[in-house]
């Protein structure tokens, strides 16, 4: 048993935290909710050219096929630093999604390269974040598919060149088995985005999808065969979502700690009082905890056996969506006034952490998977 | 990172199975997860100590098996997944290292190899009805006069003092300047006269504390461990010395492994999601503790100090413990409720669940309230 980095792991580390926490900061995350799409297409270029978008990927594929313990050492610096550039959405997803599926090597490199945006549209209004209650159909037709569905609050659509949509080519809506997985230009006919920003920054869309005829060369992995990578990248995510959440939640912990210990109120730090001490030291615990758990996860995730994997993952996303929720309110309350406002950064890791809660699984989906899923 | 034991250390993982399968006799069961028969407390402690694994966190040539940390903790774990209590803590984990480190050559030699064997049992002496979180306002006063300390003052809250051979307890020797300077620390022989013993029952219904007076007790000087004076550093010792087995996961897998057991057996319990979360809730929560826990290990078996991760592990595990034996008493609904009943129907989880979720109030009191503790946390948080 061995719980630290490796050489590698820290260096990483450093990279990405000089990036977001020293290049970055609460002023270039306020103008980059400016720009259209949340996204700033010049710190898209660093990333790639840091090799972070290729990090995720398969060496064959033009990426360092890194593990996702190396994914989330990119990530928690990037949540403490609130950096809006969709990493996980549009890189740590789709990447894995397209590895898992030996989708070709163009589109992953464009993926490691920058030139391209992802967004995976699986969410659906009705699948109470289950990818494999997928409504949506993709009918065969002559030698390609015509699809027709909804999807709800697709991350990063509105600035994805590459759509990747789940759609049901057979079995029942709840069924794992009759996914498949289409590569969809956004652009396309029959194809409507609904663009909307999120909490805590970056965009979405709800997407219709009337029929929309696509080539038999737009589907990636194999026909029906789309849920088990999908379920596996959707892990990667999540267990990187919970390594930037906890980015965030270290940054609250911190910055509570510092207005406890210099804001003044009765003529003493307020630090100085046992009832604010105490709920300090719970939001410690709690962040340490969720360490723990991130810790696990991103080694979990690795499992070739789903079970663990899954609930390695739905563990940590389950604690965390509280964990974050308490530390994030707490971090509010002992701010005071100034931390219900937008003008101290406290308010939009807030934000963010709230919408955490509710991106990759909400803390409810996961207990009920990780009650279903046996241990053994 | 590798988060799994090496092939060494699951190959020993399956030795002390196998000899915890074949030796923990079922009358030892946790009914309410710590020691409470004598007779039978005492058999098991022996057997082990037989066996060389009782004091299993000491080196070799104290009477201990010499195992890593990893392998203490692997063994702490199996002794849990097989049922059997803890051993009481007073000699083994907590007298032990204090004399190792501060204790002379023949204290080490007289005192040590009968805890190991299991043959002398201690109980602390340290909490009084004026210091309890406050512990270094304590009053007992020993008074030295030629060769003997003469020993008067109440102790309270002495877990098995009624068991126990031998207490080791704080006193003041010097009533004069800062009060944790005039402290210091003495082993005392329960046989002595002027000490008496008055139980106190607790609110699970047993009887393991006490309230222990003394009057005018003779203790040999040779009976003070380290220097006059010494006590309150000594104690401070005894405190933070490292225990990877303070968050109690393992006995917490244990019991929540029977309440998801008498939950799949019941036909209406085993199809309420309301229920299915509630344990599901308790079983994430076990492994954020779990793998803190691991992380404390981790660094304690390269022969770091505990990180800043470890200052919670007593917080967060007194708090799951009750939390689970509180999921016990409820979901057994009315099977909870048969008090101080014969021990076969003690073993079923529910029928026990009422005394353990009474019993373990006590958690998050002892050993430093859980209050003190986030104090102790405050400070490391430099507030």
């Amino acid at each position: 048993m061995d719980f630290s980095y490796s050489q590698e792991q820290k260096m990483l580390r450093e990279s990405a935290d000089k990036f977001a926490n020293k290049g970055y900061g609460f002023e270039r995350y306020k103008s980059t909710l400016e720009l259209p799409g949340h996204c700033d297409s010049t710190l898209w270029s660093q990333m790639a050219e840091l090799g972070w978008l290729g990090l995720p990927l398969p060496e064959e594929a033009g990426g360092l096929g890194g593990s996702a313990l190396d994914v989330s050492q990119i990530c928690e610096p990037l949540g403490s630093g609130m950096v809006l550039e969709p990493y996980i959405a549009s890189a740590v997803l789709p990447g894995r999604l397209l590895s898992l599926c030996e989708a070709d090597t163009d589109l992953l490199g464009e993926l490691a390269g920058g030139e391209a945006q992802f967004a995976v549209a699986w969410a659906e209004p009705d699948s109470r974040e289950d990818p494999a209650c997928c409504t949506t159909r993709a009918q065969a037709d002559g030698d390609g598919y015509v699809l027709s569905g909804h999807k709800q609050c697709v991350l990063n659509a509105p600035n994805a060149t590459t759509l990747i949509v789940s759609a049901r080519t057979s079995g029942g809506d709840h069924d794992a088995d009759g996914i498949s997985l289409f590569a969809i230009d956004p652009q396309s006919a029959g194809l409507a985005l609904r663009p909307y920003p999120v909490m805590g920054g970056g965009y979405a869309a709800d997407i219709r999808i009337d029929q929309l005829r696509v080539g038999a060369d737009a589907m990636i992995g194999s026909a029906g065969n789309g849920f088990a990578p999908l379920d596996a990248a959707l892990d990667h995510a999540t267990a990187a979502a919970c390594a930037q959440a906890l980015g965030a939640m270290n940054a609250l912990l911190e910055r509570t700690r510092e207005y406890l210990r210099m804001r003044k109120q009765f003529d003493k730090p307020i630090g100085s009082f046992q009832v604010l001490q105490h709920r300090l030291v719970d939001m410690f615990i709690e962040v340490e905890q969720s360490r723990s758990m991130v810790m696990m996860s991103s080694v979990r995730v690795e499992s070739a056996e789903p079970a663990v994997r899954r609930r390695a993952v739905s563990a940590a996303k389950a604690y965390l969506g509280q964990a974050s929720k308490f530390v994030a309110q707490q971090a509010v309350q002992l701010h005071g006034g100034i931390g219900v406002t937008e003008e101290l950064d406290v308010g939009h890791y807030f934000r963010q952490l709230s919408a955490f809660g509710s991106l990759y699984g909400s803390r409810e989906y996961h207990l009920r998977r990780f009650a279903a899923t046996p241990s053994e | 990172m590798n988060l799994d034991f090496s092939p060494e250390d699951q190959a020993f993982r399956a030795e002390v199975r196998a000899w915890m399968r074949d030796n923990v006799p079922q009358q030892v069961g946790p009914s309410i997860g710590i020691p409470s028969h004598k007779e039978t407390q005492f058999a098991w402690e022996r057997k082990l100590g037989a066996k060389g694994w009782l004091a299993y966190t000491w080196p070799k040539e104290y009477g201990g098996p010499g195992w890593t940390a990893t392998q203490q903790y692997i063994f702490d774990t199996e002794r849990a997944l097989a049922g059997a209590p803890p051993c009481g803590p007073f000699g083994l984990s907590m007298l032990g290292p204090v004399l190792m480190r501060y204790g002379n050559e023949a204290q080490k030699q007289r005192y040590l190899p009968p805890i190991a064997r299991g043959e002398e049992f201690w109980c602390q002496g340290y909490s009084e009805p004026g210091a309890g979180s406050d512990l270094a306002s304590l009053k007992t006063r020993a008074v030295r006069e030629e060769d003997h300390y003469i020993v008067n003052g109440q102790k309270i809250w002495t877990t098995q003092a009624h068991w126990a051979d031998f207490i080791f307890c704080l006193v003041r020797t010097n009533p004069d300047g800062p009060k944790q300077q005039g402290i210091s620390f003495l082993l005392i022989d329960m046989a002595t006269p002027g000490i008496e013993i008055r139980p106190i029952t607790t609110i699970d219904g047993h009887h393991h504390l006490n309230e222990v007076f003394l009057t005018d007790v003779r203790v040999p000087v040779e009976n003070l461990v380290g220097e006059e004076g010494e006590g309150w550093t000594i104690a401070k010792y005894l405190l933070t010395h490292e225990r990877t087995s303070i968050a109690g996961v393992a006995d917490s897998y244990y019991q929540l492994g029977r309440l998801h057991e008498a939950v799949a057996d019941d036909p209406v319990l085993s199809q309420d999601p309301v229920v299915t979360r509630r344990l599901a809730t308790l079983e994430v929560d076990l492994m954020a503790l779990e793998y803190t826990n691991l992380r404390t290990l981790d660094r304690v078996a390269k022969g770091q100090p505990p990180g800043s991760e470890s200052s919670g592990l007593k917080i967060k595990g007194t708090e799951l413990q009750q939390a689970i034996s509180e999921a016990q008493m409820e979901l057994g609904g009315l099977g909870a409720l048969p008090w101080l009943t014969a021990a076969e129907d003690v073993h079923t989880v529910f029928a026990g669940a009422t005394q353990r979720y009474n019993f373990l109030r006590a958690s998050s009191i002892y050993g430093g309230t859980n209050e003190i503790q986030k104090n102790v946390l405050a400070k490391l948080l430099q507030l």
